[in-house]
């Protein structure tokens, strides 16, 4: 059994109440860090933990928290990314559904080293009812005094709000989300400035995902160096992977990084195996984004060794032969999977979810959308293939942020590592059923 | 700060874009911009035809930029070194995003009023390809009024937001936005609401396409058809000094003046654009000065003399005769 730091109490009934919560060790990390540590030794410790943001880009979270603009007399914001809408991505809602106060308790200890007096959940729209459960929690969290006004008897001061979102997956996008959060319209904003220097409000701010916060925790109650003890390399600590499509048993589940890819999909312990006992054809390994890889990618690299679960192996070999951890949204696909079918569903959620500011993204997503339906209604022809790939290379790297990045990589790999599947159906002109989307945007409609 | 774009060298002050660097350079190395105008504040990073390439960030960490730039929102650091017209990957890049602009546009340029001052036109002239690989029905919209004397064409619209900062920025209120997302992002005011405010017909001078127009031109001629000059009249509300547009001795419209980068010299108000077209109405100062390369200046005296040079010198280069000596 790999080692648990996050959800390893997700089991214990009323362990969303802070009561049980408390009974389980919680809360211990505000008290050391309020008791015994400055702010300082707080980052130091996340540094020396190696922690890397869980959101998808990871990024060294102490690295970030030190890069935030101190400047006198100006306050300072903590933001918890909840926006969790990448498809494929389920692991902050779990933990937030679950144990909503070990995402309080991180709060309150990371506020705590970065001076912030206030900090926000930002919580995508569809999760109401999880901003519903977190939203209790702070309300029990105020009750007991670890939020509110000297808390612990401490000069430390803290308030934290819930903000629920509109529904948007731009939003994720930490400036977007900013933006959002100031009752704005949810568009990207230009960097530089970063929101380290100039975020909510003009003051400098830290945007973390919600696992990363909670991940906080651990490190400021076992010490850093403990910490990074655990996993590979430079990806330390235990990642939630939600796992899902054809496999045994989908699910959330906390590994340790550098466990193999292997061992993750075929392990009793994590997804069981692929189901009905058929064969894996690919996998997106880190949310809908991130490059798709064929089965004898995924399960090794090119050069022949097994592929791990860190951040370094699975993007070993670059995107010729390989992808991204990115958010940890695992999706297996077995055999009988069209790439293409599953690619139009990707392409058309990019579509619908580009906010339009940017020329690139706007228009090109709607398009990319629109000749993959042609290979489903067995209309293509086998240019579209290359006039799909020109156009996934004229948006990747053009855009304000990186939702062009995210509708122009799934693309790419899918022709990458199964053009014959594209040419296949331009050639024989087969009609694949799609009418279930089409009833769905009715829906939407009206 | 020194900073090299396309292999000339200049030296700016700190702050300065590397758009407005290559702009004090010349036309020869700016790269076109159809969102940015130096005057309204923010502005600029959507449509993303000013992109260049970074190949050295600076003297301090000359490592280059990962990704194109947006070259109006990236402020130059010393020892920049840039590639605009010299990266054959920025040419194919700014050839997707005009592709990208142009694949949704409804192309009705010869029934379009901006036609001839349109930068979409000079811009898909420049960059874009001669046959479209869009087979997909356009977007459409229909027209609003804005107003009684604006004309929002949204099908024509590249999202440029630039009459969304005008109204921000330089009128009161703020009912003039974006509503939907994606390509289904359209600008619109608030429940169909008019601008009343006296400089709301600056939204059509800074539009770079033909989506806002002046109801009062509409249809009136084409823009090679009128002469414009520079003219002005005591205002109270604003500089009073405008581009006048005649056809013989008939204003047609009144516009606000524009520099070499077609933007505006100083906005002005909607009663020196719209209640003020008697020639008496204003005291003219002579022709505007108009870039040679404009279609506008195909109608206009103030290059002719040159024209007829140009004219003569070519042909003595090739050898003509005389007319008068021509058997």
């Amino acid at each position: 059994m790999g080692k648990k730091l996050l959800i390893h109490n997700d089991k214990v009934p009323g362990i969303n109440t802070l009561e049980v919560y408390r009974a389980h060790g919680g809360y211990a990390s505000v008290e050391k860090a309020l008791k015994t540590m400055t702010p300082d030794q707080v980052t130091d410790e996340v540094k020396k933990s190696g922690l890397r943001g869980r959101g998808g880009a990871g990024f060294p979270t102490g690295l970030k928290w030190s890069f935030l603009a101190k400047p006198e007399g100006v306050e300072r914001y903590l933001v918890c990314n909840a926006d969790e809408s990448e498809p494929g991505t389920f692991k902050d809602r779990y933990l937030m559904e679950k144990i909503p106060h070990a995402l309080i308790e991180g709060m309150i200890t990371s506020s705590y080293a970065l001076g912030a007096k206030s900090s926000y959940i930002y919580i995508r729209g569809e999760y109401f009812y999880v901003a519903r459960i977190v939203e209790n929690a702070i309300k029990e969290a105020y009750a007991a005094g670890w939020l509110g006004k000297n808390i612990l008897g401490s000069n430390f001061s803290h308030d934290c709000y819930v903000q629920v979102g509109g529904g948007a997956y731009i939003c994720g996008e930490e400036t977007a989300l900013l933006e959002s959060l100031e009752g704005k319209r949810g568009n990207p904003r230009i960097k530089p400035p970063f929101p380290a220097v100039a975020g909510l409000w003009g003051c400098p701010t830290v945007v973390n995902n919600v696992e990363t916060i909670a991940a906080v925790v651990p490190i400021v109650n076992g010490g850093g160096e403990e910490y990074a003890k655990i996993g590979i390399g430079k990806s330390t600590g235990t990642k939630l992977i939600s796992a899902s499509g054809h496999i045994n048993k989908p699910g959330v589940y906390e590994i340790e990084l550098g466990i193999t890819v292997e061992d993750f999909i075929y392990s009793e312990e994590y997804c069981g195996g692929i189901r009905n006992g058929k064969k894996m054809k690919a996998v997106v390994a880190g949310g809908s984004s991130v490059p798709i890889l064929p089965t004898e990618l995924i399960l090794k690299t090119a050069k022949g060794e097994p592929r791990l679960m860190t951040y370094e192996s699975l993007s070993d070999g670059g995107f010729q032969t390989g992808t991204m951890l990115g958010s940890g949204g695992f999706i297996v696909m077995d055999e009988d999977t069209s790439i293409v079918k599953n690619l139009f569903t990707f392409a058309r959620f990019y579509h619908h979810e580009s906010c339009g500011q940017c020329s690139p993204c706007r228009e090109g997503t709607g398009w990319m959308e629109k000749i993959l339906k042609k290979f489903l209604n067995g209309t293509a022809s086998e240019s579209d293939v290359e006039l799909l790939w020109d156009i996934q290379s004229k948006i990747e790297g053009k855009t304000i942020c990186p939702l062009g990045e995210a509708a122009a990589w799934p693309v790419a790999a899918a022709i990458r590592h199964f053009k014959h599947e594209f040419l296949e159906i331009a050639k024989s002109k087969k009609f694949v059923d799609i009418s279930h989307y089409d009833r769905l945007n009715k829906k939407v409609v009206a | 700060m020194k900073v090299t774009i396309d292999g000339i060298e200049i030296d700016v002050p700190k702050g300065t874009t590397i758009l407005q660097a290559a702009r004090m350079i010349g036309p020869e190395v700016a790269p076109p911009a159809m969102c940015y105008y130096t005057k309204l504040k923010t502005s600029g990073g959507y449509c993303r035809t000013c992109i260049v390439k970074v190949t050295q960030g600076s003297t301090a960490n000359p490592n280059p930029m990962p990704k194109p730039v947006a070259s109006c929102r990236t402020e130059v650091m010393d020892g920049m070194v840039v590639q605009n017209f010299t990266s054959p990957e920025i040419l194919e890049a700014r050839k997707g995003v005009v592709e990208f602009l142009l694949i949704n546009h409804p192309l009705d340029c010869p029934v379009c009023d901006q036609a001839g001052e349109c930068k979409l036109q000079d811009l898909g002239y420049e960059n874009g390809s001669v046959k479209t690989r869009y087979e997909f029905k356009r977007r459409e919209y229909d027209m609003i009024d804005i107003g009684d004397k604006i004309k929002l064409h949204m099908t024509r619209c590249i999202l440029c937001y630039r009459c969304v900062k005008v109204c921000e920025q330089i009128t009161d209120g703020r009912v003039h936005g974006a509503i939907h997302r994606g390509d289904a992002a359209e600008i619109s005011t608030y429940i169909d609401k008019a601008i009343n405010n006296d400089f709301s017909g600056n939204v059509i001078d800074v539009c770079p396409v033909g989506a806002l127009t002046d109801k009062t031109f509409r249809f009136k001629s084409r823009v090679w058809f009128t002469k414009p000059v520079d003219a002005h009249r005591k205002c109270d509300k604003c500089c009073g000094k405008t581009r006048v547009w005649l056809k013989g001795d008939e204003v047609l419209r009144v516009t606000a003046r524009k520099d070499q980068w077609d933007e505006v010299h100083e906005f002005i108000c909607n009663d020196c654009r719209y209640d003020h077209k008697k020639t008496s109405d204003w005291v003219i100062e002579g022709p505007s000065h108009i870039s040679r390369n404009s279609v506008i200046s195909q109608n206009h005296y103030e290059h002719l003399n040159e024209l007829k040079l140009q004219a003569l010198k070519q042909q003595k280069a090739l050898g003509f005769m005389n007319i008068d000596k021509r058997p």
